[in-house]
């Protein structure tokens, strides 16, 4: 097919640290341009002036830069040839590959219509029972982990990815550090999974604006995957809190109103384009997104988490655990709404009263942590909770913890006959004559 | 003739047309982008520019492009087969979509032209009609669906003829009206109206009298919600706002239910597809899904479309209300909808208001909320839009605009809690917080003393103040200590912890406990209001919480039994006797 029709103009009319304004006709909205070389896109029209942004930032781009039109929105080539491959935010390859071949779609495209998609039900399994056992995880699910920067998210994200039995792994990596590409790129490699796994990353070394669309990138080419191909498709995006940053940085150099936070009013607007695109779909495909949103010292209540927190199906945060010193799934805050689709259907059937009791006695302790700390006496239940709740952590919730569901419920059961009455525990009757073991 | 235009800018999804003739506010103009036609919606005019709204994504619109205008708001379609339908925000049938995408500028027709109705005839030959006025009817799904002189008719007409009872298509004539000049209008069975526009076909809106049954204790009870009247939910997210919209949907007693799924999960619609159909309504004996109507405009689809299908779901529960039915409309979420309106208002560079919001949010809210209501039909006939809304206040904080001009329409209030949600106190209603206007309005005093009991309004300001004693000697007995306090206020406090645990919270994934009938809740609530009213012995305070605690767990079980059952009464008598054992001798 021909190259579209390419205009050449010179006139720019303004210039600001991230916006070029020139004067031009014919131009549609969202269309990609080179300005001197640094890819933008057009964000406004009025009349024969059209604003564009650029994605690199508008250092030294002079008043005759040469401005060239593409005639086309933001596209990238999907095709069997993206496994396996590294590209940077432009879908261009960075890992010395050739580029790849293949049918050219829009990326950041419609959304799937609600009455094609299928109710999630199909159980993602990790082996970290912190997820598997508290928090179920489902394909077409969207869940971020909330984390303090100084949380090893990206490990645990890995670490699930491999583990989930995806056909596909996908990385969004937006204002990555260098060493943490280095990192997914080790980890991914030793696995031996580098044929399933795509990336698309912007480090931060590249300029914040340009990871506005590692998400649609790596979002386009799992629909790919998922509706062309049927399969079961994992993305993992990170950080999107800076994603959100960065789209702070494009509304205020466009002049728009901030609302909370600084962020611009339509954040969950675009929070949810991106984790919408989460789905099942009724021939199998499917694309689960796993994000990470860093927060401020822990405060959720931040415009970014809250957002997203409306928009995810659920959330789950780590928490470092002083009784064994190693980085937990805390089961208090965390929540996986979609759990009940598989929780005692896909998995055995004492899996959602173990999870609630388990939880409910790890609670009695951190009670009796409080009564501790407050210079009360502990009674004797207590002391026992304590016991349980440092062998729950240790053997249950931990993140090194790797096995599958019913060795989960089993090692709960044991927990529960070891440290606690029968009276104590209460469940089902029915549940209670068929697996505890005394 | 009609006006056309030519685009002369565009920002996001706001384009800037430069038209030649006369164009009216919130006029649908169409934009020819080539392969398809984008609708939009006129929001602005200066001068000769006129700012429209764009339904769609507007990548790829250039300047230049034709613009159509169409002459006419935004509207919907009425007509039998609206039931148990998916419509996008924009009443786009969204089952009639081709491919696994929504399409752009894909416009998909809401009825079924080609099905046949059993049209039965009501109004005669000769007859004076007015808009509004039944004309016939046909069944639908199970419900008789009226057959209307079109909203939109003026003054009054003489049917000169109408069908018979046969099977019909809705675009066959089924009646010949003349109007005062002696002129023929045909009618068929479809009208259209625009959305913006509350439907006023009808006599009188006289203030909201008759409980409208939720099967939520908390609400029934508590803070009664009224036939035709409005509430609204606020809450931060996982206090569980989906679930009672769900539960609301399945069980209370609206012969219809029209859901307005505004800016919120796509997996949540999904569910409703998928669980509804399967779910038999125990009052029909038939699918939920056909009393049910969706308005799906999820989280990811155009920010304009989640504007305008609060006003299509609200214009379609209208219609159902001037058929003499009883209709509930939800809409999860209104802050989705606020902050599309915000978004919006940036866009045309109006000065904003608190957060960003446009100055007139509060009137907006207030002009949606007016739309609901329990009417009189010329007819003598009655029907009623209930509404409620959720919102999802920024952080969970309920001081922020959409939740505080909510606040000012609505006239019942359910604040979801946090902390009693963290605690499993489900629904997480504040007992201190939340409200219901209707608690004083004599009309309602007077139904409750026909139809429930003469003391129904007392128990409710009896309950509503153990909880709060209980509250304040809550708070004394977490400053003081247990033992810095006297026996007396421990009593106090676990009064209200019966009425709490044992009246207020219900477990919604219980068969039995989920929906709570108007006779059960009262004889459920005069025995724990008769604990409430009884004077204990107890020598300290352990005892008290002893003594309590033994009782809550078998009224609970008599939650889960079936009401009147051996086992419930069994319970009762196990109540009972905790309570004889412990009562003051006078």
């Amino acid at each position: 097919m021909a190259k579209a029709f390419q205009k050449i103009y010179t006139k720019v009319i303004q210039l600001t640290k991230a916006t070029v304004t020139i004067k031009a006709e014919g131009i549609g909205n969202e269309e990609l341009a080179t300005i001197n070389g640094q890819l933008a896109q057009v964000v406004k029209i009025i009349g024969d002036e059209v604003t564009l942004q650029v994605f690199g930032g508008t250092e030294g781009i002079p008043t005759n830069a040469e401005v060239i039109f593409q005639g086309k929105a933001p596209v990238m080539k999907v095709s069997d040839q993206l496994a396996g491959r590294f590209f940077n935010a432009f879908g261009n390859p960075i890992d010395g590959g050739p580029a790849i071949e293949g049918q050219e779609v829009e990326i950041g495209g419609p959304s799937v219509n609600p009455v094609r998609r299928k109710q999630p039900s199909e159980l993602i399994a990790t082996g970290i029972a912190g997820i598997d056992l508290n928090n179920t995880l489902v394909t077409g699910q969207k869940i971020p982990f909330f984390a303090d920067p100084d949380q090893p998210y990206n490990e645990v994200m890995a670490m699930v990815a491999l583990r989930a039995n995806a056909d596909k792994i996908i990385l969004g990596g937006m204002g990555l550090t260098n060493d943490d590409y280095l990192f997914f790129k080790n980890v991914f490699d030793n696995a031996g999974a580098l044929d399933r796994i795509i990336s698309f990353v912007n480090t931060t070394e590249d300029p914040p604006v340009e990871r506005l669309l590692v998400p649609d990138m790596a979002l386009t080419a799992a629909e790919y995957f998922a509706v062309q191909k049927h399969e079961k498709v994992l993305v993992l995006l990170t950080d999107m809190t800076l994603f959100a940053d960065a789209l702070s940085i494009v509304s205020n150099r466009m002049d728009q109103i901030p609302s909370k936070d600084s962020m611009p009013g339509s954040l969950y607007s675009d929070l949810a384009k991106v984790y919408e695109k989460a789905v099942q779909l009724p021939d199998g495909g499917s694309i689960t997104i796993i994000a990470v949103t860093t927060l401020s010292g822990g405060d959720i209540t931040h415009a970014i988490p809250d957002n997203t927190g409306y928009i995810t199906e659920g959330q789950l945060f780590l928490r470092r655990d002083a009784d064994i010193s190693k980085v937990v799934i805390d089961p208090f805050r965390s929540l996986s709404r979609l759990k009940g689709q598989v929780m005692g259907k896909k998995t055995r059937e004492d899996h959602s009263e173990i999870m609630n009791t388990t939880i409910r006695l790890y609670a009695d302790a951190a009670n009796a942590k409080t009564k501790l700390e407050n210079g009360f006496d502990l009674s004797e239940y207590d002391e026992r909770t304590l016991k349980y709740a440092k062998e729950y952590s240790r053997d249950l919730l931990a993140i090194d913890v790797n096995i599958d569901t019913t060795k989960m419920l089993d090692v709960a059961w044991k927990l529960l006959s070891k440290h606690f009455t029968l009276d104590e525990v209460a469940i089902r009757k029915e549940m209670m004559d068929k697996y505890w073991k005394k | 003739m009609a006006t056309k235009g030519i685009v002369k800018g565009i920002i996001a999804n706001l384009v800037l047309v430069e038209a030649n003739g006369p164009v009216a506010q919130n006029e649908i103009a169409f934009i020819d982008v080539g392969d398809t036609k984008l609708m939009s919606e006129v929001i602005k005019v200066v001068g000769i520019n006129t700012y429209v709204q764009v339904f769609e994504s507007t990548r790829g619109v250039k300047v230049g492009q034709e613009v159509e205008f169409a002459s006419h708001m935004l509207e919907v379609t009425l007509g039998p087969g609206i039931l148990s339908r998916n419509y996008d925000g924009l009443q786009n049938d969204l089952d009639k979509m081709t491919g696994v995408f929504l399409k752009r500028g894909e416009y998909t027709y809401p009825l079924n032209k080609e099905k046949e109705w059993d049209f039965t005839p009501i109004a005669k030959t000769g007859d004076t009609v007015e808009a509004g006025s039944w004309l016939g009817q046909v069944t639908e799904n199970h419900q008789l669906h009226k057959i209307m002189v079109p909203f939109t008719f003026k003054g009054s007409y003489t049917v000169k003829s109408i069908a018979d009872a046969d099977n019909y298509k809705i675009e066959d004539t089924i009646a010949v009206l003349s109007d005062d000049e002696n002129k023929d209008i045909q009618v068929n069975m479809i009208q259209k109206w625009p959305v913006k526009k509350p439907i006023k076909a009808y006599n009188n809106k006289p203030r909201p009298f008759k409980l409208f049954q939720t099967g939520y204790r908390s609400i029934d009870f508590y803070n009664p919600l009224l036939e035709g009247g409005t509430g609204f939910v606020p809450g931060a997210f996982g206090t569980g706002k989906t679930v009672f919209q769900h539960t609301l949907s399945k069980q209370s007693e609206a012969d219809i239910v029209v859901i307005a799924a505004c800016g919120e999960r796509a997996n949540e619609v999904v569910e409703v597809f998928t669980e509804f159909p399967e779910i038999i309504d125990a009052k029909t004996g038939r699918s939920l899904m056909e009393r049910t109507c969706i308005i799906a405009n999820t989280s990811n689809m155009p920010v304009a479309a989640r504007e305008a299908s609060v006003y299509t779901a609200m214009t379609i529960a209208e219609y159902y209300r001037s058929m003499g039915l009883k209709v509930l409309l939800l809409a999860d979420s209104t802050s989705r909808w606020a902050q599309a309106l915000r978004e919006m208002s940036n866009r045309l560079e109006e000065l904003p208001g608190q957060d960003a919001f446009p100055m007139d949010l509060s009137a907006v809210i207030a002009n949606f909320y007016a739309r609901a209501g329990f009417v009189k039909l010329n007819n003598g006939d009655s029907g009623s839009v209930t509404f409620i809304g959720t919102v999802s206040p920024a952080g969970g904080n309920f001081k922020e605009p959409v939740t505080e001009s909510t606040k000012k329409v609505a006239r019942c209030f359910w604040g979801l809690q946090q902390q009693r949600a963290d605690s499993k106190r489900h629904p997480a209603f504040s007992p201190l917080d939340s409200y219901s206007k209707y608690i004083e309005y004599p009309e309602f005093h007077e139904w409750v003393k026909k139809n429930i009991s003469e003391d129904w309004i007392e128990k409710i300001n009896e309950a509503k103040t153990i909880m709060q004693r209980g509250t304040e000697v809550s708070e004394q007995i977490n400053i003081l200590g247990d033992d810095g306090v006297p026996v007396d206020y421990h009593v106090t406090f676990w009064k209200s912890e019966l009425f709490d645990i044992c009246f207020l919270m219900q477990l919604v994934y219980d068969d039995i406990d989920r929906n709570c009938p108007l006779d059960r809740m009262e004889y459920m609530l005069r025995i724990i209001m008769d604990i409430c009213n009884t004077d204990f012995e107890f020598t300290d305070f352990n005892e008290v919480a002893t003594f309590f605690r033994s009782l809550i767990n078998p009224i609970k079980q008599m939650h889960f039994t079936e009401f009147k059952s051996d086992e419930f009464n069994q319970y009762l008598v196990k109540v009972n006797r905790i309570i004889d054992e412990k009562k003051k001798n006078i």
